[in-house]
């Protein structure tokens, strides 16, 4: 997660209080989606932006959970996710991003 | 009303690992940490290393994409033991003849190097390349002593040049001392994509059946923005390096959209030979030295050496049909519309279905698709995945959708239809164009029908717009008829 996002969030958890927030991937893939999900709970890995050492604890999800589709009305998210859906692994992004929340990624 | 084909492709590399300081990314943070530079120095690849990369070969011409599924990742590992400088259509430039190149494309004597260094280390080689063209070397100039060089750094005005990491043997100077736009830097960056551009137009126009005096107009594709500061961006960089390729009777402009500025170009290069206003074009997008170093860190994370010390260029013919080059369908332009919606879906219905729906096609009548070929070895270590297989993956998984293939043959889809990455990191070099040479060559010797090419840009870079954009076009085989016979 680049600086400029980090900061982003950093500032929204400041205004809006991080229990109003919820924070929602798109990451391509398991590897960018378990890093950016540890930079907005147990903060920055690479030690390197705005959120090194701050632990936020924001709820984070990829949009591919379960969690989220059942939030989304089926039309809107087939049509907006339903190709990423079929060509992501899927399986693979949702076990990281159920690691990072229970605290046992690989960080 | 005649067909425009594609006549021919150039491909060039520069490769600078002097120049890797001044790109963006490690300009920045050596700004900010001082000691960063020890850090790139230390990581940069020799020239016949560079050369003996497999991509590198690949993107030059001497080696198919496909061929680089057979060797393990990274391919810094793994260098080619039959490697060559030159390919058929380009070539891949060492330091000191991209130096020569620069000052050959210097008319207002911005740059100065170091007599010796001219003397020993570029002009002996520079009279042997086959492109050098009757004064050239003039051109090229004597050079001044180190101390001069040495008094211009010291100005602030002017950029240090280096060989073997530290070795002064130049000065880049700014062409105006309160114009940010004509700073030393970014004049910098001006000039070496004009002077790869030289490069690769030079190589085109030798290389295929296409005389330089022929070309009535050529179409810049690059990213650079030339000009002072009243203009800034005012561009032509086409023309400005149409003149040193002997194209003595074309005019030009440059077409702009990002990464996707070379797809339009070919569409608009193409259109413009339809429409009877020209018989033959140039295409040309040179190097991007603002890219060099972009992902550095990655590359030094994973032990690996900077891929990202080279620029790229590239010169695309589009002419009036002759018989046997492929043929742009331009009754297959594909282009993501403001109202077309930015997901995935949306992006490749608009770009992909759209154009072959026209045509009656189905996705599986296309042979190969060119997507945007970052070469995985500079993604991968810095985060970024692997693009090109990101996008194929996505491709395929619309055929499912389509009731075209089953799920459990997207994998094959892929792996037939996809390309390995192999473009250097340069923008608008690495959108889809970097295969239509090889797509060129594999249609003319019957190893594929057709194929067809997507490039997207990312307009919101430029905080103008949160809209992208895209645009395709597809090639297939000449149908054989000369409108001459």
């Amino acid at each position: 997660m680049d600086q400029v996002v980090q900061e982003e969030v950093k500032k929204a958890a400041e205004v809006y209080g991080k229990e109003n927030l919820l924070v929602v991937l798109g990451s391509p893939d398991e590897d960018s989606a378990e890093i950016f999900a540890e930079t907005v709970t147990a903060g920055d890995p690479t030690y390197a932006g705005p959120l090194a050492g701050i632990a936020l604890d924001i709820p984070v999800y990829h949009i591919l959970e379960d969690e989220m589709k059942a939030a989304i009305p089926l039309d809107v998210y087939d049509d907006q996710i339903g190709l990423m859906e079929l060509s992501l692994d899927k399986e693979e992004i949702c076990e990281v991003m159920k690691n990072v929340r229970e605290g046992t990624s690989s960080f | 009303m005649t067909t425009p084909v594609i006549k021919g492709v150039s491909y060039c590399l520069a490769h600078t690992p002097g120049l890797v300081r001044y790109g963006s990314k490690p300009h920045r943070e050596i700004q900010t940490d001082p000691l960063v530079l020890d850090k790139i120095l230390n990581g940069l690849r020799s020239f016949d290393e560079a050369v003996a990369y497999l991509p590198n070969q690949v993107f030059i011409g001497n080696l198919r994409p496909h061929l680089l599924n057979q060797y393990e990742r990274p391919w810094t590992t793994v260098p080619h033991a039959d490697a060559e400088r030159f390919s058929p259509w380009g070539e891949i430039l060492p330091e000191e003849e991209f130096y020569g190149w620069l000052k050959l494309a210097d008319v207002f004597n911005l740059v100065s190097f170091e007599a010796q260094f001219l003397a020993e280390q570029v002009k002996p080689k520079l009279a042997l390349h086959p492109l050098m063209m009757a004064n050239d070397m003039e051109k090229i100039g004597s050079g001044v002593s180190l101390v001069e060089i040495e008094e211009k750094v010291a100005t602030g005005y002017a950029l240090p040049l280096y060989v073997n990491k530290s070795q002064l043997i130049g000065a880049f100077e700014a062409g105006h001392e309160e114009d940010e736009s004509l700073s030393a830097h970014t004049l910098l960056e001006n000039l070496s994509n004009k002077a790869t551009g030289i490069v690769a137009m030079r190589h085109a126009l030798r290389s295929f059946d296409v005389q330089a005096e022929n070309i009535q107009y050529v179409l810049g594709c690059d990213e650079e923005a030339v000009g002072d500061r009243y203009q800034r961006g005012g561009g032509n960089m086409a023309k400005s390096i149409a003149e040193h390729a002997g194209c003595m009777n074309a005019s030009g402009a440059d077409v702009k959209s990002f990464c996707c500025a070379p797809t339009h170009a070919v569409n608009i290069a193409g259109s413009l030979v339809q429409a009877g206003l020209y018989k033959d074009i140039v295409v040309i997008g040179g190097g991007s030295t603002a890219k060099l170093g972009m992902k550095f860190a990655g590359n030094l994370s994973k032990n690996m050496p900077i891929i990202e010390d080279q620029m790229g260029a590239i010169a695309i013919l589009i002419g009036a049909d002759d018989g046997k080059s492929p043929a742009l369908r331009l009754d297959a332009v594909g282009k993501h519309d403001i109202a077309a919606g930015s997901s995935a879906q949306a992006i490749y219905e608009a770009l992909v279905i759209n154009p072959l729906e026209r045509l009656g096609k189905k996705m599986t009548d296309i042979d190969k698709y060119a997507v945007e070929l970052h070469n995985p070895d500079a993604t991968e270590p810095n985060g970024n995945g692997n693009v090109p297989r990101g996008n194929y993956r996505t491709l395929a998984a619309m055929a499912v959708k389509r009731n075209e293939i089953e799920r459990s043959e997207m994998k094959r889809f892929e792996e037939e239809r996809g390309l390995p990455g192999f473009s250097p990191t340069q923008g608008h070099i690495a959108s889809a164009i970097p295969f239509l040479g090889h797509a060129r060559d594999m249609i003319m010797k019957q190893e594929i029908e057709n194929a067809m090419f997507i490039g997207k840009g990312s307009l919101f870079l430029g905080k103008m717009t949160t809209l992208s954009d895209g645009m395709s076009f597809l090639i297939e085989k000449n149908k054989g008829v000369n409108p001459d016979d």
